[in-house]
Parts: C-alpha cells; structure tokens; sequence
C-alpha cells in the first residue's frame, strides 16, 4: 500500500528531530534545514542515511542535492543561476518547488530549497 | 608524538567493524587531573578512543585512499566509570558507508580487573555514535591538500605496530 504524506511527514519530523537535536514544534513543512533548523552538511549525510533506513529506500549520490552544477558557467553568472541552470536543476530535482528559488535565484540561497517538505516530496517518490 | 588512545585491535573486520582494547593506568597524568583524588577516565577520552577505533575501520573500508574525519557525535552516554586498572574494549561497527562518509554504532565496556565485579567480567560502560566525513567529497565543493594528512607516513608505521601486534590480518 502506497504510504500517505501525512505519514512520511510524521517519519521524517521523527529522522529530523533526532538528526538536528531540534523539538518537534519547530519542523514544520515550511522549515529550512539550513537557515531555521541549523543543518550542516555533515547533518546532510545523517539525515540521507537515516531516510534510508527509516523508509528502505537507496538515495544514491547527487539525487536529492544535486552535485557540480554550480562549477559549470552556463549554469551560474554573477552569483545567479541562470535561466539555464534552472532548467537543470528543474530536470534533477523534480520533486522540489523551485518558485522562490526561481524569483530569486541567488547561489547562496540554494539550500533554503532543502525545506522539510522538500524531503517529504523526495521521500513520496521513492516510496511510492 | 602521536595521539594514541587504542593499545590494540582485537577484531578487525574491514568495511564492518573493528574491536579495540585500551588498558587504563594511574601512570597516565590525565587520570589526577580530570576530577582530583578520584581518577577516572574523562568521557571525552572515551570518545576519542571510539573515534580512533571507528576512523580507522572508516579508513581501512576505502584502504586509506580518504581523509577520514570525525564529523558529528550524534549521541553520547555513559552509564558507569572508569577506574584505573581496567580494560576498555570499543566495538565499532559500521551502520553506514558511501562515498561522501561513514556512520558509526559503537559501544564501550570495560573488563574489571581488580575489585567491584568477578575477575576478567565485562560490563557495559556506554553507547556512542558519531559519524565522519570523507572530507575531499564535502559537499560545499571545499578543497583540501593532495597530501593525505590523516593516514599519513606515520599514521602507516602505527597502523603497521598495529597489525604486527594483531593475531589476525588486517
């Protein structure tokens, strides 16, 4: 039986309090990993690895954060991706709202994508 | 000088998991300063120790081709002490492996020498797990040295006294 959102949320509020030392309140679907619930990238790699066990799924490498994109100059220009880098990143992650990104799409706020419903849209398509 | 905080392997199995010893002695200086009149082995020793035994089998599982560095102590607790005169065993057992890093389950015990419980009993002390980074795939693209600056040329001839003192090959 395919599983739902709400319970792929419940089990990822569960990977992520444990991962971030964080209360439960504070993953919210809108939340941050980065900016609101303090991930670093080490807690990156907890985290895959903790989804992996939670929900038997494989997440190979450059699946859910999408790797040497910003090295490639067509891609970036003046600390912006560029039209085309959205493209790409829209083919790699096509689980992820992209829309704000989009608005803005300052290289340094490309890890405000990774929310925790950004995970929970990842997990959904694995699982089901 | 190195620092060393393992004595010896008693188990390794490369890419699962690795059995370390370390014996505490009153010689060693830390053991009057960590709490005066009572020595005891500071917890952060304890994970050093754990760290030195799970680096290792981290290394050993990619054959010492990446700079293997100790990342996050995702948990830590302790529920005895331990006293001068016993032996500490660190059982660390790899729970993940890939290409970005590595994370651990270990578990500490000590066998009582003297005192407290029968001769020669081993009792659990603690759990710890932490995880490392390969640190030349980081994912914010950072660069390091060619030069590998954790199995280094010394790193090697102690991993040597290692096996040498090791029944089983590594």
């Amino acid at each position: 039986m395919p599983m739902t959102q709400e319970e792929v949320y419940a089990k990822i509020k569960e990977v992520l309090t444990t991962a971030l030392a964080v209360d439960e309140e504070e993953v919210t679907p809108e939340a941050r990993l980065s900016a609101d619930l303090g991930a670093e990238s080490i807690d990156y790699l907890d985290i895959t690895f903790q989804l992996e066990k939670t929900f038997g799924i494989k997440i190979p490498k450059g699946e859910l954060i999408p790797e040497n994109l910003f090295s490639n100059k067509d891609f970036v220009s003046n600390g912006k991706v560029t039209a085309a880098g959205i493209t790409e990143l829209k083919s790699r992650m096509p689980f992820a709202d992209l829309s704000k990104f989009e608005a803005d799409p300052d290289i340094n706020k490309f890890r405000d994508i990774f929310t925790v419903d950004t995970l929970v849209r990842y997990v959904l398509t694995k699982v089901n | 000088m190195r620092w060393i905080w393992i004595d010896k392997f008693e188990k390794f199995e490369t890419g699962v998991q690795a059995v370390a010893i370390k014996n505490v002695s009153l010689a060693e200086e830390y053991l009057h300063d960590h709490v005066p009149g009572f020595p005891v082995m500071p917890a952060s020793l304890l994970i050093e120790g754990m760290a030195q035994t799970a680096g290792i089998l981290v290394g050993a599982a990619r054959n010492f081709k990446e700079k293997v560095i100790l990342a996050k102590i995702s948990n830590a607790s302790f529920t005895r002490l331990v006293r001068p005169g016993e032996q500490i065993v660190y059982t660390a057992k790899i729970a993940n492996v890939n290409e970005t890093g590595a994370s651990i389950e270990g578990v500490v015990t000590v066998r009582t020498l003297t005192g407290g419980g029968t001769r020669g009993e081993e009792v659990p002390v603690g759990t710890i797990e932490m995880m490392f980074s390969h640190i030349d795939q980081n994912m914010a693209g950072l660069k390091f040295p060619d030069f590998n600056f954790v199995f280094n040329s010394q790193f090697m001839e102690l991993f040597e006294t290692y096996r040498r003192e090791f029944v089983i090959n590594i």
